[in-house]
């Protein structure tokens, strides 16, 4: 199996993603196979962070202390242009169907995706 | 062929001292009561789980406290669609021949048992542990993802969802064993406090102490005959971040397929038992399963047709935001509200003809999905 490639949820700028040599399916969260048609060893790339907003929650109350620290917070679901969903922060004043490009952030003592509006 | 023979709910609210225990072993005494069964009758146990008091073999552990040496037992987890999930296995159990009788049975003490803060951070670990639950998202920002997104789709508003929170709050009114019994306006739900946008701390259900059983039996036991007369599921997914699209989302195929389970149509429908953990679940399920149009499930609250006295009575307990959410037994409520509906039972909330019921049940962030149809027999 090839090597898996640093992302954000290692602690690494980056967001990655799987595509399926055989039947061309695209997943965001990283498997040893397929989901679609069960081939192993898909191959992962690094995304561009470019893609558009499908879904906006501000989060308002938080239920530890170290989420709390952040309230308010903008949770987002974004369609990334090589065709997978995440799930990412972002700036407020966002709305669905928006341009927005990756960043990276602290929160809570992590590294996470935060999309700001694309200029 | 198999009914539901007897049920058993308690207030929800606050139980001070009660354990999950204590509280299943009430419902589950109040269901055997209401089928004139014996301990040693109940042949088949299903229960849920409990967040404040987890156990891996939750089934034998209450079988034991309350008695019972059954010939089939095991827990079942689906989130919240557990309840109908372990009706419709106990429906088949019963028509296999496994079992007599099933007792269908859940309990929590989750609002006295430990902090909202605990109870909220349990919850959202149905979240990814590591591409979502990181991001610091509560069960309201999942489903808060959902609904700004079918707001947007459907040009439904803060206010229409509000609708239903009020609804909801106005059934429980007439309920004793309602953990809410203020009742509130459309204006007081947008007033309240932000949880995540767009939902408010009225747009959510709260967190209950309460227990909730009942009997699925291979025969009647008494006069009513309260007959489930199929049932269905489905799950797409378990990530809201893998959700399909909302005109793919479980609960239509659910229903789809218990339609033709049963050969019922939406038309045959009189009684409404419908999942709302938040307003907007409320508001997709009632347009997913077909009970209003897309974007109109809210003229229709304000129209009445949902009300006790409307075309299609509505959760008349007060459903999940206003009777109140203590896990499992939550929807369980839903199921025995019914039950009394169809066996006229439902004193000052008793509608006029709850002849052929709908139940729909959700888990997860709109993941897991049970539709089934009960109808009372003669």
């Amino acid at each position: 199996m090839s090597e898996r490639l640093g992302d954000w949820t290692k602690g690494e700028q980056a967001i990655t993603y799987q595509t399926c040599a055989a039947c061309r399916h695209v997943q965001y969260f990283h498997r040893a196979f397929c989901a679609a048609c069960g081939v192993s060893d898909p191959h992962e790339e690094r995304a561009s962070g470019k893609g558009r907003v499908y879904a906006i929650s501000l989060v308002c109350r938080a239920a530890t202390p170290e989420t709390r620290a952040h309230v308010p917070y903008n949770i987002l679901l974004v369609d990334c242009d090589e065709g997978f969903r995440l799930m990412a922060h972002g700036e407020t004043g966002l709305a669905i169907g928006d341009s927005v490009t990756a960043s990276f952030r602290l929160f809570a003592g992590k590294l996470v995706p935060f999309f700001t509006k694309e200029a | 062929m198999s009914f539901i023979t007897g049920v058993g709910l308690t207030p929800y609210g606050k139980h001070e001292g009660a354990s999950s225990l204590d509280l299943m072993s009430k419902a589950a005494q109040a269901a055997l009561d209401d089928a004139g069964l014996k301990r040693a009758e109940i042949d088949g146990i299903l229960c849920g789980y409990s967040t404040v008091s987890p156990h891996i073999m939750l089934a034998t552990v209450f079988a034991e406290h309350f008695g019972i040496r059954p010939a089939y037992a095991h827990a079942v987890q689906v989130g919240g669609a557990t309840g109908l999930a372990m009706t419709m296995l106990a429906h088949h159990l019963v028509e296999a021949g496994l079992a007599r009788h099933v007792l269908v049975v859940a309990g929590e003490n989750r609002l006295t048992g430990q902090s909202r803060d605990a109870s909220i951070q349990a919850l959202a670990q149905v979240g990814h542990p590591d591409y979502e639950v990181p991001l610091g998202p509560t069960i309201p920002a999942y489903y808060g993802l959902v609904a700004t997104r079918y707001m947007h789709e459907y040009s439904v508003t803060e206010e229409d969802l509000a609708e239903f929170a009020v609804l909801m709050r106005k059934h429980a009114c007439t309920h004793p064993g309602a953990q809410f019994h203020d009742p509130i306006t459309v204006a007081d739900v947008m007033a309240s406090k932000p949880v995540a946008m767009p939902l408010k701390l009225l747009d959510c259900c709260p967190v209950s102490d309460g227990g909730a059983a009942f009997i699925v039996s291979g025969e009647r036991t008494g006069e009513a005959g309260v007959r489930i007369r199929g049932c269905a599921q489905a799950h797409t997914h378990q990530h809201v971040t893998a959700a399909p699209g909302l005109s793919e989302l479980g609960a239509e195929i659910s229903i789809a397929r218990a339609k033709e389970a049963t050969g019922l149509a939406i038309s045959d429908v009189r009684y409404a038992a419908i999942y709302d953990s938040f307003t907007i679940t409320l508001a997709m399920l009632l347009e997913d399963l077909g009970l209003a149009g897309r974007g109109e499930a809210a003229a229709r609250v304000r129209s009445g047709h949902f009300n006790r006295d409307g075309a299609m009575p509505l959760n008349t307990h007060g459903g999940l935001l206003s009777y109140g959410h203590c896990g499992v037994g939550g929807a369980m409520a839903h199921l025995v509200e019914t039950h009394l509906q169809m066996t006229g039972r439902a004193a000052n909330r008793q509608v006029r003809d709850a002849s052929i019921a709908l139940l729909h049940g959700d888990g997860g962030v709109l993941s897991s999905h049970v539709s089934m149809f009960l109808e009372r027999v003669r």
